[in-house]
C-alpha cells in the first residue's frame, strides 16, 4: 500500500506553569495515498493538534510521523512544497485585498510564476461560482464565500496532500455542499491526491470519506470505513426518542435492562434520545421510564445506524455531552 | 519532485508580502495625515524649540534629519518587527510558516511594502521643514551622505528581523517591550539632537542601534559645524558592521525560535 501519513506512538503534551495537558496520547495513523480520509471527533479530542504536526507547525513530544514519505519534523522544508492546510473560519489574509490579489500573494510564497497562478485562479474562482467576486475585497465577502476563497487558496499550488481542519464549520448548507462538492472534485483529478478531512460532523464525515479515524481525548478509538464503523452498532436497534424537556433522565435511561448505548441532544426545544437497544423488549422498559419521568413523548422513530451511534457506542456517551466533560 | 530555487521563493516573497502594503498605501489614504502631515508638526514642534532657545542653525537641520530617519525606525519596529504578533492572532503567521518561503522573506516583504510611507513621510518633513525653516545643507556631502543613509536603513532593517524574531517567541510581551522601548530609543540615538552631547558611555549603548552611528555620520556630511562624536570613518565602518552582524544574527536567531515556536505551539492559533 502506497502511503501518504503514517505516524507511530505520536503524542503531543501542551505545558503551562500549572497544568501539562495532553492533547494526542500515542496514536497510531495510516493513511493510503488516494483517499479522503477523516479525523472524526469532538472539540478538544486533538485533532487540530494532529493536523498542525502533520503540517509541520507544531513539533510532537514523541513519536514519528511522515507525510508523503517526509519526517515532520526533520524534512519539513521540503514537506511545505507539497502540502496544503485550510481551516474552517479562517480569517485570514488582507481585507483590503482583491479576491484575486489575495489567492496571488499566496502563490508567490510557494514560488508560482505569476502567468500560471493567475490562470489557475481564474479556473477555480470559476469553478467554485466566485468568478464575479474576483475583484471584490476580501472584507466584502460572506462567510461562505471567504470559506470558498480559502479553500482555492490551498488548491491554487496543487498539492499532494491536502489538510482540511473543519472546512465547513459556520457554514449554510449551501456553502458546505459546494466545498464537500469541490473537494470530491479535486480528488476524482488525480487518483493520486490525499485529503485528511477533520470534522465533527459526523453526516460529513459518513459522506466524504473513504475512512475514518474515531478520535476521543487524543487516542484514536476506532478506525475503518463508515459503512465498518456503523456495522459495529448493527446488531441493536436504533431508537430516537422525542421527549418534552424535563429533568436528568439519561442516567436512567442507561440504567434500563438491553440498553447499549444511550445520548441526548437538544433539538428544536425538545430533548432527543438516542438509544441503542440490544433487543425489542428493552423499549418497555424504556417507556416505563419515561412515564415515571413525567415527561412527554413527542417522537418515536427507529432508523438506520449513524456514525454517531458508532460513536456513542465506543465512548459511552455522545459528542455533545463529551465536549462538555 | 522540482520545485522553484529558494532563492525564486525568497524574492517572489519579498514581493507579493510588499503587496498588500502598496494596495492599503493607494486604497486608503489616511495614512496621508497621519503618517505625514502628524509627524510634520511634530517635527515642526521641536524646531521651535530650539529658536525660541536661540540655537545654531544647524540645530534645525539636526532635527529635520532626526524627523527623517525616525519615520524609517518606526517602520521597523511597528510595521516590521511587531507584525508576526498581528499575524498570529489573525491566522496569517500559520500560512506563512507553513509555505516553502522563508520568514525572512516574509519580514522584508512587510519593511519594503512600508518603505513607500516611510519615503513619502521623510520627503515631506526633509522638503516641508527645510524649505519653511531655510535650513541649508552642505551640497558636496549630499552624495555620501545618501550612501551612508542607504547604509544605515539595511543595518536597520537586518535589525528589525532580529527583533522579529524574538517577537516571535515572546509575543505580547515582546510587543509591549517595544512599546515601552520607543521613547528611550529617540533619546539614546540623538533623534532630536548630537548624540555627542550624551557622553561616550551613553552615547556608546546607543550606537547599538544603527540609526545612532548613520544619523551621526550624515549630520556630519550635511550639516557643517555638526559637534563629532566619533570620526565619520568610524561610524560608517561600524554600520557595515551592524548590517553584517545584525543579518548573520537575525538569520540564526529567525531559525532557532522558529524551531522552538514549533516546539511550543507559538505559531498556531488553536491548540487541541
Amino acid at each position: 500500500m502506497d502511503i501518504a501519513v503514517e505516524t507511530r506512538a505520536l503524542r503531543r503534551v501542551y505545558r503551562s506553569r500549572n497544568q501539562e495537558v495532553v492533547a494526542l496520547d500515542g496514536v497510531d495513523l495510516r493513511v493510503a495515498r488516494g483517499q479522503r480520509y477523516g479525523v472524526l471527533g469532538p472539540n478538544g479530542a486533538g485533532k487540530t493538534t494532529m493536523i498542525k504536526i502533520l503540517v509541520t507547525l507544531l513539533l510532537p513530544s514523541s513519536g514519528e510521523a511522515r507525510v508523503d514519505g517526509l519526517d515532520v519534523v526533520h524534512q519539513f522544508r521540503e514537506l511545505r512544497h507539497r502540502i496544503a492546510m485550510v481551516s474552517g473560519g479562517e480569517n485570514v489574509g488582507f481585507g483590503m485585498l482583491k479576491v484575486k490579489e489575495q489567492l496571488w500573494m499566496f502563490s508567490q510564497f510557494y514560488g508560482m510564476p505569476s502567468a500560471p497562478s493567475k490562470r489557475r485562479i481564474g479556473e477555480l474562482l470559476e469553478r467554485l461560482g466566485l468568478s464575479e467576486a474576483a475583484d471584490r475585497r476580501v472584507s466584502a465577502l460572506s462567510s461562505g464565500m471567504r470559506q470558498k476563497m480559502n479553500l482555492i487558496r490551498g488548491l491554487i499550488t496543487n498539492p499532494r496532500i491536502l489538510f482540511l481542519d473543519e472546512p465547513t464549520v459556520a457554514l449554510d448548507v449551501g456553502a458546505a455542499r459546494d466545498v464537500r462538492d469541490e473537494v470530491r472534485r479535486w480528488m476524482a483529478e488525480d487518483p493520486t491526491r490525499t485529503v485528511i478531512l477533520t470534522t465533527h460532523y459526523m453526516m460529513e464525515a459518513d459522506e466524504l470519506c473513504d475512512r475514518v479515524a474515531i478520535v476521543n481525548r487524543g487516542r484514536i478509538v476506532a478506525e475503518g470505513t463508515p459503512a465498518e464503523l456503523k456495522q459495529r452498532v448493527q446488531q441493536n436497534a436504533i431508537v430516537d426518542l422525542q421527549l418534552s424537556p424535563g429533568g436528568r433522565l439519561l442516567d436512567a435511561l442507561r440504567a434500563v435492562e438491553g440498553v447499549a448505548a444511550a445520548s441526548v441532544t437538544e433539538q428544536d426545544g425538545l430533548d432527543r434520545f438516542s438509544l441503542q437497544l440490544s433487543n425489542d423488549a428493552a423499549l418497555g422498559g424504556v417507556m416505563r421510564v419515561v412515564e415515571g419521568s413525567g415527561r412527554q413523548i413527542r417522537g418515536v422513530q427507529k432508523r438506520e445506524p449513524t456514525l454517531e451511534d458508532a460513536f456513542v457506542k465506543l465512548v459511552g456517551r455522545g459528542m455533545a455531552e463529551e465536549e462538555q466533560a | 519532485m522540482s520545485h522553484p530555487s529558494a532563492m525564486r521563493i525568497f524574492l517572489k516573497t519579498i514581493v507579493a508580502r510588499a503587496y498588500p502594503r502598496f494596495v492599503a498605501a493607494y486604497r486608503n489614504r489616511a495614512w496621508l495625515i497621519t503618517e505625514t502631515l502628524l509627524p510634520l508638526v511634530g517635527t515642526i514642534a521641536m524646531i521651535y524649540v530650539y529658536r525660541a532657545l536661540h540655537a545654531p542653525a544647524r540645530f534645525l537641520g539636526f532635527v529635520v534629519l532626526g524627523g527623517v530617519l525616525l519615520a524609517f525606525w518606526q517602520n521597523v519596529i511597528w510595521a516590521m518587527a511587531t507584525q508576526f504578533f498581528w499575524d498570529r492572532g489573525a491566522g496569517n503567521l500559520e500560512l506563512f510558516a507553513m509555505a516553502p518561503t522563508s520568514l525572512a522573506a516574509i519580514l522584508l516583504g512587510m519593511a519594503l511594502g512600508g518603505a513607500y510611507v516611510s519615503l513619502t513621510r521623510a520627503a515631506t518633513i526633509l522638503l516641508v521643514a527645510s524649505v519653511l525653516f531655510g535650513v541649508s545643507y552642505s551640497l558636496s556631502g549630499l552624495l555620501p551622505a545618501l550612501g551612508v543613509f542607504v547604509l544605515t536603513i539595511s543595518a536597520l532593517y537586518c535589525l528589525g528581523m532580529l527583533l522579529a524574531s524574538l517577537f516571535l517567541f515572546y509575543q505580547r510581551e515582546a510587543w509591549q517591550l517595544a512599546d515601552a522601548m520607543q521613547e528611550p530609543i529617540y533619546f539614546l540615538s540623538g533623534f532630536y539632537f548630537p548624540v555627542r552631547s550624551l557622553g561616550a558611555v551613553v552615547g556608546g549603548v546607543g550606537s547599538l542601534i544603527p540609526l545612532t552611528l548613520g544619523l551621526d555620520a550624515i549630520r556630519q556630511l550635511i550639516l557643517p559645524g555638526t559637534p563629532q562624536f566619533i570620526p565619520l570613518s568610524v561610524e560608517v565602518l561600524a554600520v557595515v558592521a551592524q548590517i553584517i552582524a545584525y543579518a548573520a544574527l537575525s538569520q540564526i536567531s529567525l531559525r532557532y525560535l522558529e524551531r522552538q515556536a514549533r516546539q511550543d505551539a507559538r505559531l498556531i492559533l488553536r491548540s487541541t
